[in-house]
């Protein structure tokens, strides 16, 4: 008998999340709350310089100021901030040599994961710096890095170690009032990662990190801070998953990129956090703020794949300051059941020649909505600004919803801006065209689908674009209708 | 005293002048109930994130002009289309002019507003239609409905089509130092029937006039409407225009609008497709200079299967002018078969005019075909030169570049000798003579 549509549809929403599982590693907790005690315990833990502490709270005075937005087209119950706790770090953490010391349970946790730190060692070439419950962990081909001198650690360490460097671009991109989870970020980040590209150095490897959410009632406040020197060259990617959890988890991270002169970052992301049982309940918050400063000549890419998350309020930003510099950003982002997501990014051309490149594909099913809000925004001064988007939303099943807002904004007549932007289903057609030859209804969705995700799927590297595939699968095969 | 309080305290004075027993009157003081509460819209709503009216609450406008003006016919005729016979409903200074005015009852009403919602022969229309499309939260809508006492009123019943198109003109004389207008239209096309209407807002001297309109227009099944607005007004008049049309089952409608003046020009096009297999076009070219300001908002509701809508918008901005497109297209869940097509194209000819673009699209329904498309740029150099090479002077082959870019919108007006008028207009606001007829 045929595969029927109906079947496809239920063993979808049946299938459970399936890096649904909990590690019980004993954490280092702070109780829920957030007041100025809390922000000075947090920098005293990380033993913080006090410039930082200051910075903190200066980021925390603001936050009090600040209401939480709610123009985006996402509909949840605001988090209780209070009820949260700020700092969570797994207990034991001791610097390790090998892998034989790390916690054989975090190590089953990541081997679940897909991700085996002692292969990739081996194998792909790629240095892990894995943040589990916002303290690094463990940190591979450091030494390798070391010597072209990349600095690649957590966040906290280069506070540490380098306190010039993070004083003198933390918050330069994203200022501590930016928005209202950006401020909150600032004041209360946990860790996060820190890489440094020296003048002239192209990164050998490309720089990973998997991000775990893990304690339950502990939000995950990232803070990531990339500097690519002059005609330097990084490839950075971040990766998430995250445990099943009734309550919301709340995640608010801030990402700053600085790319000077010549310089060239590549920023990759796969996003699969708990996004919520079927029945739309649970599921993680991500509110983050990305955003890129290029420099003259310089190129900064996001390319992003959004499968997880119940509520996702994300926009990776470029901001071409210099002349001559480039912008990307391709997007994926799959949303089903009740899983909303209001994602983009912001282009804005300061400088002249300045290009910029936006493909953003949704996907939508279930009783999911799925926005795209962007800003394409060219001042007077950036002469012969290019930029071209295109924005497609393929709807599966009459429940859903897919939304483009995009904001054009030139003030330079020498400015080509081209924007698209479609919706359609998968063709009756289509389908029946490859069930003809013999491909059944579910592989012909995965290929449509694949084939309309290329062009993102395609900037991805390697390592991640064979993850993604199989995330689009596992958060979409079947629910077509 | 601002503009708002001015407004509220006005009120009581055109409540003294008006039958208040009148079942309209409900809807008036409702209306103003809810103006008094939102105000005027400020740059924080997002619906007028580009345009800001702070100027014009500050001028002290007249609500009501102190006396009737004439105007000789040979002074206004320019603003006619004089080339066809047409009816005419013509306004001088908010009032009535009998004298330039061409009306009629025969088979269809094409009359004023005043009569239809004072006399009781209408009452029934004015009952199942006066403001049931109209916003009642938008608070200038609102304000219109408040004040709403004269405009065009235009029915036309089933099977019928009045013989010729409809002019709708109103004239500001100057005779106040600065006027507000607030004129309020209904236009019924019943099952089948069909009209034209062509509509101008003219103010005659530099003394500042704003107006706020308000058109409500109902097609019911199988009619035809066609709709032209000429904005060409000088530089010190503003315009609010609130356009809402309910369409029925395989209705269609047309709108276009030819925006090529006016200090401040807002759009609010809103068209809902209460029906079936229904075709909604809206078309728009905007020729802008000076310090101009157009905003055009348009939404197109699907709210029913099987429904087309079509936008087009070209819009060509010089020196200090600010053009802002807002195009949304909603499709409900039950909307399927739904195709909707949204362009919005524009050049920027100076460095300091600017453009604001956001197409939005909000799709509920899978089975639809929707795309927009937007862009910003410059005549194409190549083809600039290549018309150099053939003798054209640069500035003619510019304009021709530029002609050639609205020609997609003027190529749907029906109207032959508008469709003239109009190309003057753009030849005119280009600054040649484009050395063909037009």
């Amino acid at each position: 008998m045929a595969y029927t549509e109906e079947e496809l549809k239920k063993e979808l929403e049946t299938k459970e999340y399936e890096y649904g599982f909990y590690t019980d590693i004993e954490s280092d907790t702070f109780p829920p709350g957030l007041n100025e005690e809390v922000v000075i315990a947090i920098s005293k833990k990380k033993e913080e310089p006090e410039w930082m502490t200051l910075w903190r709270l200066e980021a925390f005075k603001y936050w009090k100021e600040m209401e939480e937005p709610e123009w985006a087209n996402v509909h949840y119950e605001k988090p209780d901030f209070q009820a949260i706790s700020y700092y969570s770090a797994p207990n034991s953490k001791p610097k390790y040599d090998s892998l034989d010391d790390v916690d054989p349970e975090l190590l089953d946790t990541f081997k679940r994961l897909g991700i085996s730190v002692d292969e990739q060692k081996k194998l792909s070439g790629v240095a892990v710096d894995i943040v589990m419950d916002s303290v690094s962990v463990a940190t591979s081909f450091k030494k390798t890095l070391a010597e072209k001198g990349i600095i690649f650690c957590s966040i906290s360490e280069a506070i540490r170690e380098h306190p010039e460097l993070v004083k003198k671009y933390m918050g330069s991109v994203v200022p501590k009032r930016d928005n209202f989870y950006a401020a909150l970020n600032s004041a209360v980040f946990s860790d996060g990662s820190f890489c440094y590209i020296p003048k002239g150095v192209r990164c050998p490897m490309e720089l990973s990190t998997y991000f775990r959410i893990n304690q339950a009632g502990t939000g995950q406040f990232e803070r990531t801070l990339v500097i690519a020197e002059e005609g330097s060259y990084v490839s950075y990617l971040e990766g998430c998953t995250a445990p099943s959890r009734d309550e919301n988890q709340l995640h608010a991270a801030v990402v700053e990129l600085v790319a000077m002169d010549d310089a060239e970052i590549k920023y990759s992301t796969v996003q699969n956090w708990f996004p919520g049982n079927k029945e739309g309940k649970g599921g993680v918050f991500n509110f983050v703020t990305k955003r890129g400063l290029c420099e003259k000549n310089a190129k900064i890419s996001w390319t992003q794949v959004e499968t997880g998350s119940a509520v996702t309020w994300k926009y990776p930003s470029c901001i071409l300051k210099g002349d001559n510099s480039i912008g990307e950003f391709y997007s994926i982002a799959v949303t089903n059941n009740f899983q909303q997501a209001d994602t983009g990014t912001k282009m804005v051309h300061l400088g002249k020649n300045t290009r910029s490149t936006i493909i953003s594909k949704g996907i939508s099913a279930g009783k999911s909505q799925n926005s795209y809000r962007g800003l394409v925004q060219v001042h007077s001064r950036a002469d012969n600004a290019r930029n071209f988007s295109q924005c497609d939303s393929l709807l599966m099943g009459n429940e859903c919803g897919a939304h483009t807002f995009p904001y054009i904004e030139a003030k330079n007549p020498t400015a080509m801006i081209e924007h698209e932007a479609t919706t359609s289903k998968i063709g009756e057609d289509q389908i029946f065209y490859c069930n003809q030859r013999g491909i059944n209804t579910e592989k012909a969705i995965a290929l449509i689908v694949n084939g309309f995700s290329k062009e993102v799927l395609n900037k991805l590297p390697m390592e991640f674009a064979v993850e993604a595939q199989k995330l689009l699968e596992i958060s979409l095969e079947g629910s077509v209708g | 005293m601002d503009l708002k309080d001015k407004l509220i305290s006005s009120f009581m004075a055109f409540e003294n002048n008006i039958d208040v027993e009148h079942s309209v009157h409900d809807i008036r003081t409702a209306a103003m109930k809810n103006f008094e509460t939102r105000g005027f819209p400020s740059k924080k709503e997002e619906n007028w994130k580009y345009t800001s009216l702070n100027s014009l609450q500050k001028t002290d406008f007249s609500i009501f002009p102190r006396e009737e003006n004439t105007l000789e016919y040979k002074d206004v005729k320019k603003y006619f289309i004089h080339e066809i016979d047409t009816y005419k409903i013509v306004f001088v200074d908010g009032i009535y002019s009998s004298y330039l005015s061409e009306t009629t009852h025969d088979g269809v009403d094409i009359c004023l507003m005043s009569a239809a919602l004072t006399k009781p022969m209408y009452k029934q229309v004015i009952d199942v239609y006066f403001n049931k499309i109209a916003s009642k939260d938008e608070s200038l809508t609102s304000l219109n409905t408040a004040f709403s006492r004269e405009g065009a009123y235009i029915y036309i019943p089933k099977n019928k089509m009045p013989k010729k198109p409809v002019e709708i003109l109103h004239f500001a004389t100057g005779n106040e130092a600065s006027l507000m207008l607030q004129p309020r239209n209904l236009i019924v096309v019943e099952e089948n029937a069909e009209l034209q209407v062509i509509e101008r807002h003219q103010s005659l001297t530099s003394n500042e006039v704003l107006t706020n309109s308000v058109t409500e227009i109902f097609a019911a099944k199988s009619a035809i409407v066609d709709y032209y607005k000429i904005q060409n007004d000088n530089s010190t008049a503003s315009l609010i225009d609130n356009t809402y049309i309910d369409q029925k089952d395989k209705s269609v409608v047309k709108i276009h609008s030819f925006c090529f003046g006016g200090k401040l020009t807002r759009n609010n096009l809103n068209f809902y497709q209460n029906g079936e297999f229904i075709d909604s076009t809206l078309k728009g070219v905007t020729i802008l200079g000076e310090k101009q300001h157009v905003d055009h908002h348009t939404l197109v509701h699907h709210k029913q299967p099987n429904c087309e809508s079509h936008q087009d918008y070209k819009g060509i901005y010089g020196e200090n002018s600010t053009g802002v497109f807002n195009g949304k297209i909603i499709v409900d869940k039950i909307a399927q078969k739904t195709d909707a097509f949204q362009q919005n194209n524009n050049i920027l000819i100076s460095d300091k005019a600017t453009i604001n673009s956001k197409p939005q699209l909000e799709i509920f329904a899978d089975d639809v075909k929707c795309s927009h498309g937007c862009t910003i740029g410059q005549l194409d150099n190549e083809a600039l030169f290549y018309l150099q090479t053939r003798g054209i002077p640069e500035k003619e082959a510019r304009a021709l570049l530029m002609y050639a870019f609205a020609n997609n919108v003027l190529a749907s007006v029906r109207i032959p000798e508008l469709k003239t008028r109009i190309n003057k207009l753009i030849a005119k606001k280009l600054g040649v003579n484009l050395g063909f007829d037009l």
